[in-house]
């Protein structure tokens, strides 16, 4: 056999491991996406709802009506007069209003002035009727709608998800799978063998590395494709530096997996490394909420290097040479993970 | 089988030669595990170790494995030393432990290919699959296995460097006697080839019908060694004779009364007796002498024989007779 097969097989097992474990599957790459539906629908700009207007009942009732349906703003129903009344109570329409029968005769708005949709609806029935009898706006205007992609919550949440999801990844992905390995004495086993240990520890990266490849196509991809992300060209760039933090943090779960053989031990040092990281680093809010004391701190952390990188060249399409401090936060912290993982690490 | 042809064994006359091995598990209470160990294993023999739970087998084995460092002594594998020649060693050597747990989505073929792929030289991993007799499960996941399959798919990985010598750590412990007796085959096969194999083992039937050669470990050492039939014949007899005097007769020979052992032992044909149970518990060298004496031995105390069984010495007879425990007391 030659050198490299040993390698080739060791990747093969880790990967064979990884796919054939649905449980697996669904944590790495289907939790994120449902995370995102649900953080992303959750804190979602709304349109202005519909505003729902009561229309009482008279002779000359049809022609308001007809004038505010045929405004899309509106939601309107025609009720008796005490139908309207009760409705109005139980905020079932934020408005009522009243027309007599007559030409010119006076308009009725009857609403509560306390409640922001009751004035929203007085201001909006009142020019849709103006208007509608007649009444011109004396200077135009044009609008300019602010919600463009790029500046909404789901655009910073995307780069932060994928982010954590990469340290998790690496963590539990190296950290966990080689505990496990070691509780059932495979690692053992594995040293009675010739082969190569340093190609067992490169197999168990480049299986993270390739995995960490399929997340960021998939995070992205969903990003784009469900809520319109623009990523500015750094597509390239973002998966460069995913796949530089998943190396990185296969280092950090080598570390945390070097002695021990118990899952529990390894799962609350994992919880203890990555929890932390999850608030402070930027996933779902911005890191520099955090008083500025502690900035040096949180920016020396490798979640908060990779989610600012990854904002940095996905949301403002800057390039990968902008970040070369927080490019060589990560190697360090990868670098010094493996050095001293190396050293500690016990087969048996 | 193709396989059997593959296998030709280098010329050594030595396998394994240890001598005053110590090993000592640091702690608050130091456990010392291996206690001056002396060990020569022939090339081309099925050596056994035997010995209960805690005698220091495992550790034994795993120091000749490379897996663990002794704390003193000499150890030399194929004629190599682990602190120099360890690559050279692990590709000569196979090896199955306690309970190994191969990777449960992985097929049988696939866990041998993964082991294949270390070894410089080897058999193909279909043949180490046939030749432990999992052919037809070769494209099954590990976790359908049964436990019996599971060991024989463990002696498969340790086949497939093609090894020269090959240490199985208690093969059949938690198995089901049908289980058992394939495993015994695998190992017989093994033995034919010219293979020289080392396995422990808390079973003595298992170490009087595999090996050629036995050492009987006791707290961390050996404490008799040679071929089955020479242990037993240390014992001055072949034979085992069982039994028990009436408890209402004249007691003038209580359970445990030297005086009455040392009757006993003056028996012809007698060569050692001891009590045990409510009997006693005689080696014989001819039973057909033994026999009529001790019936005449039961007249004369003016009592009968409660039991009486006759069979042959085995190594538990040997263990009992050395230490006055038995093999799977805990």
């Amino acid at each position: 056999m030659s050198e490299a097969s040993g390698f080739l097989e060791l990747y093969k097992l880790r990967v064979r491991e990884f796919v054939r474990e649905p449980a697996i599957l669904f944590w790495v790459f289907g939790f994120p996406i449902l995370l995102a539906i649900g953080l992303g629908m959750a804190f979602r700009e709304k349109p202005i709802e519909l505003v729902s207007v009561g229309v009482v009942t008279s002779a000359s009732s049809d022609a308001v009506e007809s004038a505010l349906r045929a405004h899309p703003g509106f939601r309107v129903e025609e009720l008796a007069a005490e139908d309207a009344a009760r409705e109005l109570r139980l905020g079932k329409v934020a408005l009522v209003v009243g027309a007599p029968p007559g030409p010119g005769a006076e308009l009725e708005y009857r609403y509560d002035a306390t409640n922001p949709e009751g004035v929203l609806a007085r201001a909006r029935v009142d020019d849709a009727l103006q208007r509608a009898a007649g009444r011109t706006d004396p200077r135009a205007f044009r609008e300019v709608l602010v919600t463009e992609p790029g500046s909404r919550y789901v655009d910073f949440l995307i780069p932060g998800l994928l982010g954590m999801n990469i340290l998790s990844g690496g963590m539990y992905g190296i950290g966990f799978a080689l505990v496990e390995m070691r509780s059932r004495k495979l690692l053992k086993r594995l040293a009675a063998t010739p082969m190569k240990r340093s190609h067992f520890l490169l197999a168990t990266i480049a299986s993270r590395m390739t995995v960490a490849l399929v997340e960021v196509g998939l995070m992205l991809g969903f990003g784009k494709l469900f809520f319109d992300m623009e990523f500015n060209g750094g597509f390239l760039a973002a998966t460069a530096l995913c796949l530089l933090a998943a190396a990185s943090f296969s280092g950090m779960g080598l570390l945390v997996a070097t002695r021990t053989k118990k899952i529990e031990v390894v799962s609350g040092l994992i919880n203890l490394v990555m929890l932390p990281m999850f608030v402070v680093s930027g996933v779902f809010f911005s890191s520099e909420r955090f008083p500025d004391a502690v900035q040096p701190i949180v920016r020396a952390l490798p979640l908060t290097a990779l989610n600012d990188a990854l904002r940095a060249v996905l949301l403002e399409g800057e390039d990968l040479s902008a970040q070369l401090v927080r490019i060589g936060i990560l190697v360090a912290w990868g670098a010094i993970s493996f050095v001293v993982a190396l050293k500690l690490f016990r087969w048996n | 089988m193709r396989w059997i042809a593959q296998y030709h064994p280098p010329p050594m006359n030595s396998a394994i030669r240890v001598r005053e091995l110590r090993k000592t598990y640091p702690g608050r209470t130091p456990v010392e595990a291996v206690r001056g160990l002396d060990l020569d294993v022939a090339a081309g023999a099925c050596f056994g170790l035997l010995g209960p739970n805690g005698a220091g087998k495992t550790t034994t084995i795993e120091i000749l494995e490379g897996l663990l460092d002794a704390t003193s002594g000499e150890v030399e594998v194929l004629g190599l030393r682990w602190d120099r020649d360890a690559t050279a060693l692990r590709e000569r050597i196979g090896v199955t432990l306690q309970e190994t747990k191969f990777t449960d989505k992985l097929s049988v073929l696939e866990t041998l290919e993964l082991f294949r792929a270390f070894f410089p030289r080897g058999t193909a991993a279909r043949d180490a699959i046939d030749m432990v007799g999992l052919g037809e499960k070769s494209a099954s996941h590990v976790v359908t296995l049964s436990g019996g399959q599971r060991q024989r798919l463990a002696v498969a990985c340790a086949l497939v460097g093609q090894p020269d010598l090959l240490f199985l750590d208690e093969p059949t412990t938690g198995l089901d006697p049908q289980s058992r007796r394939q495993l015994w085959d695998v190992v017989r096969d093994l033995r034919q080839q010219g293979r020289t194999v080392l396995l422990t083992t808390h079973y003595m039937d298992e170490a009087e019908k595999l090996c050629d050669q036995i050492a009987i470990v006791d707290q961390g050492r050996v404490i008799a060694a040679g071929s089955p039939a020479e242990l037993i014949r240390s014992l001055g007899g072949d034979h085992v004779v069982e039994f028990a005097f009436a408890s209402n007769g004249s007691r003038a020979d209580s359970r445990g009364d030297e005086a009455a052992l040392a009757q006993l032992r003056a028996l012809p044909a007698v060569r050692s007796a001891r009590a045990e149970g409510d009997g006693y518990h005689l080696t014989v060298a001819e039973p057909h002498v033994a026999l009529p004496a001790i019936l005449d031995r039961s007249r004369a105390l003016g009592t009968t024989l409660t039991r009486l069984s006759t069979r042959h010495a085995s190594l538990e007879d040997v263990f009992v007779s050395l230490t006055g425990r038995h093999l799977r007391d805990e």
